[in-house]
C-alpha cells in the first residue's frame, strides 16, 4: 500500500508540473505573437504616413527627388515583406531612407516651420518610436520563451509538445545600425 | 517582461498584499473609534448592560470602515485626480498630441494598455499616476512639465509614471490617498464627538469600570491624535522605497536614464511649490510638491518626513546607470 500510494503522488506532481510548464510556454507564445502584432500596428501606421509625408513636402523639396524616390521606393518594398526576419531588414532600410530625408528637410526653412510638416514629423517620429520600443518588448519577451523552451527540464516539454523557439526582430545589417537619428528637439 | 521580471511580479504581490492590509488596518481604525463611541458615549462595557446591549457604533463603524476602504479602492483614483484639478487631455487637440504619443510609446514599452491621460493646469512641473490596477491607470502631468521638458525628458517621466502602473505601486498610493483623507474627517469627527460627550464621561466610566474605562479613553484619544500622524507616516514611507524603483523602471523602458535624470534636475530646479496638489496626494508625485527644500537634505529625520528620496541622490543614481549603458 505505502509504496503505490507513493507513486500515485509521484505521478499526480509529475503530471501537475507538466500541465504548468506547458500552460506557460502557451501563454509565452501568445504574449510573442501579440507583441509581434504590435510591431506590425505601428510598421503599418508608418506605411500609411509616408505617402502623406512626400505629398506635403515634394514641393517644397524638387531638388531631392532622388531622396523622395528613395523613401517610397523603401517603403514598397516594406510593404511587401513577409517573415519577421525580412521585414526586420526591410524596415531597417526605410528607418534609414526617412532618417536621411529629415536631415536633409533641415535645411529648408519652409518646411521646418510649416505646421503640418512639423505635426507629420512627430506622428513619424513617435511612430519611429513605437516601432523600437514594440521591437523591445517583443525581443525581450521572445527571448523569454526561448530560454524557457531551452533549459533543462523545460525543453522535454518544449519538445514533446513541438515548441520551436521563436525568431528575434534584429536588424542584421551593420550599416543599418548607424541610422540618422529624427531631430527629436521640435517642441522648442 | 525585462531585465527583472521576477522582481516584478515580487513587487506587484508585496503590492496588491500591502493594499488589503492598510484598508484592514483602516477599516480597523475605523472600528476602533466606534469602538470608544459606544464605551463614551452610550455606555457600552463588555458583558455589562447599556443603552443597545451591544456594541452597535462600533459594528456600524467596522461596516463604515470596510465599506469606504473599497470605495477607496474603486474611485480613488476619480477623488485624487478631482482634488488635483486634472483634466482629461483630448488625443486630437494638438497641444496633447505629442503627450499621447509619449504615453502610448511608454505604454508598449512596458506592454501594457494606454493610460487616460490628464493634464493639470498649474505652472509648477510635476506629475503622477493614479488608478486600480494597469487596466484602469490615469497619468497625470501639469501644463509646466509640458512647458519645461524637452520630448526626451516628458518621455523619461512618463516611462516613471509607467514603472508605477506596472508596478501596481499605483493601487496601493491611491487607497492610501483616499483612505489619509478618510482618517483625517473621521478624527475630526472623533475629537468633536469627545468634546461633545465630556459632560457624561464620569457617568459612563462608571458604568464601565472605573480604571479600565479611563486607561481605554486614553488609548483611545492618543489613537485619535496619532492616526494623521502614522498615516503620513505610512505613506511617505511607502513613497520612498517606490521612487527609486520607479526611477529604475523608467529607465528600464525608455534605455535613457540620462534624459529622466536631466528631466529631475529640471523639476528640482523649479522651487515653487505644486499648488493643485494637495497633502494628501503628495506621496504620488514623481517630486515632491510641496517644495523641495526638505528633500534636498539628506539623514534619517529629514528622510522620515519627506515623501521622496533626495533627488539630488535620484538623478546620482540614473547618471551612474547612463554611464553603464555608455
Amino acid at each position: 500500500m505505502g509504496p503505490l500510494l507513493i507513486l500515485i503522488i509521484l505521478a499526480v506532481v509529475l503530471v501537475a508540473w507538466a500541465i504548468m510548464k506547458y500552460n506557460g510556454l502557451v501563454t509565452l507564445r501568445n504574449q510573442v505573437a501579440n507583441g509581434w502584432k504590435q510591431i506590425d500596428v505601428q510598421l503599418k501606421r508608418r506605411h500609411d504616413l509616408i505617402p502623406n509625408l512626400v505629398n506635403t513636402i515634394k514641393g517644397a523639396m524638387e531638388f531631392e527627388q532622388e531622396t523622395l524616390q528613395k523613401v517610397i521606393a523603401a517603403r514598397g518594398a516594406a510593404v511587401s515583406a513577409t517573415g519577421v526576419a525580412d521585414a526586420a531588414a526591410k524596415e531597417g532600410a526605410l528607418a534609414g531612407a526617412l532618417g536621411k530625408l529629415f536631415a536633409l528637410a533641415e535645411s529648408y526653412p519652409a518646411l521646418t516651420s510649416n505646421e503640418n510638416v512639423k505635426q507629420l514629423q512627430e506622428e513619424l517620429a513617435s511612430t519611429e518610436n513605437k516601432i523600437g520600443f514594440a521591437r523591445q518588448f517583443y525581443n525581450d519577451i521572445t527571448t523569454k520563451f526561448n530560454i524557457a523552451q531551452q533549459v533543462f527540464p523545460g525543453n522535454i516539454i518544449a519538445g514533446i509538445f513541438g515548441f520551436r523557439p521563436s525568431e528575434l526582430f534584429e536588424i542584421k545589417d551593420a550599416g543599418e545600425r548607424d541610422v540618422p537619428q529624427v531631430d527629436l528637439t521640435l517642441r522648442k | 517582461m525585462s531585465a527583472t521580471p521576477a522582481n516584478i511580479f515580487e513587487q506587484q504581490s508585496a503590492n496588491r498584499r500591502k493594499t488589503v492590509i492598510v484598508m484592514v488596518a483602516f477599516a480597523l481604525f475605523v472600528g476602533f473609534l466606534g469602538f470608544g463611541f459606544d464605551v463614551f458615549l452610550l455606555g457600552y462595557s463588555p458583558g455589562g448592560r447599556s443603552l443597545f446591549g451591544f456594541p452597535i457604533a462600533t459594528i456600524a463603524a467596522l461596516i463604515l470602515g470596510g465599506v469606504s476602504a473599497y470605495a477607496g479602492l474603486e474611485s480613488g483614483a476619480r477623488s485624487v485626480l478631482a482634488s488635483s484639478g486634472a483634466l482629461p487631455a483630448s488625443a486630437e487637440d494638438p497641444r496633447y498630441r505629442q503627450l499621447h504619443n509619449i504615453v502610448e510609446e511608454m505604454a508598449i514599452a512596458s506592454g501594457l494598455p494606454k493610460p487616460q491621460v490628464y493634464v493639470i493646469p498649474d505652472p509648477d512641473p510635476n506629475a503622477f499616476a493614479t488608478g486600480k490596477d494597469p487596466d484602469h491607470a490615469c497619468i497625470a502631468v501639469t501644463q509646466g512639465l509640458l512647458d519645461s521638458l524637452n520630448r526626451e525628458e516628458l518621455q523619461g517621466v512618463i516611462a516613471h509614471e509607467m514603472g508605477h502602473v506596472r508596478n501596481y505601486d499605483i493601487r496601493l498610493m491611491t487607497v492610501i490617498a483616499a483612505l489619509i483623507g478618510a482618517v483625517m474627517l473621521l478624527v475630526e469627527f472623533g475629537s468633536r464627538s469627545l468634546r461633545f460627550g465630556a459632560g457624561g464621561r464620569r457617568n459612563s466610566s462608571e458604568r464601565s469600570g472605573g480604571g479600565g474605562g479611563v486607561i481605554l479613553l486614553v488609548f483611545w484619544v492618543i489613537g485619535l491624535i496619532l492616526a494623521p500622524f502614522v498615516s503620513q507616516l505610512l505613506a511617505m514611507a511607502v513613497s520612498r522605497q517606490r521612487e527609486f524603483l520607479a526611477d529604475a523602471s523608467g529607465a528600464e523602458l525608455t534605455r535613457n536614464p540620462g534624459a529622466l535624470a536631466s528631466a529631475l534636475q529640471k523639476i528640482d530646479e523649479a522651487v515653487e511649490p505644486t499648488r493643485s496638489i494637495k497633502k494628501g496626494t503628495a506621496h504620488l508625485c514623481i517630486a515632491n510638491p510641496l517644495g523641495s527644500s526638505l528633500d534636498d537634505k539628506e539623514g534619517f529625520f529629514a528622510e522620515l518626513f519627506s515623501t521622496h528620496p533626495p533627488i539630488r541622490r535620484r538623478i546620482m543614481i540614473l547618471k551612474g546607470m547612463s554611464y553603464q549603458h555608455a
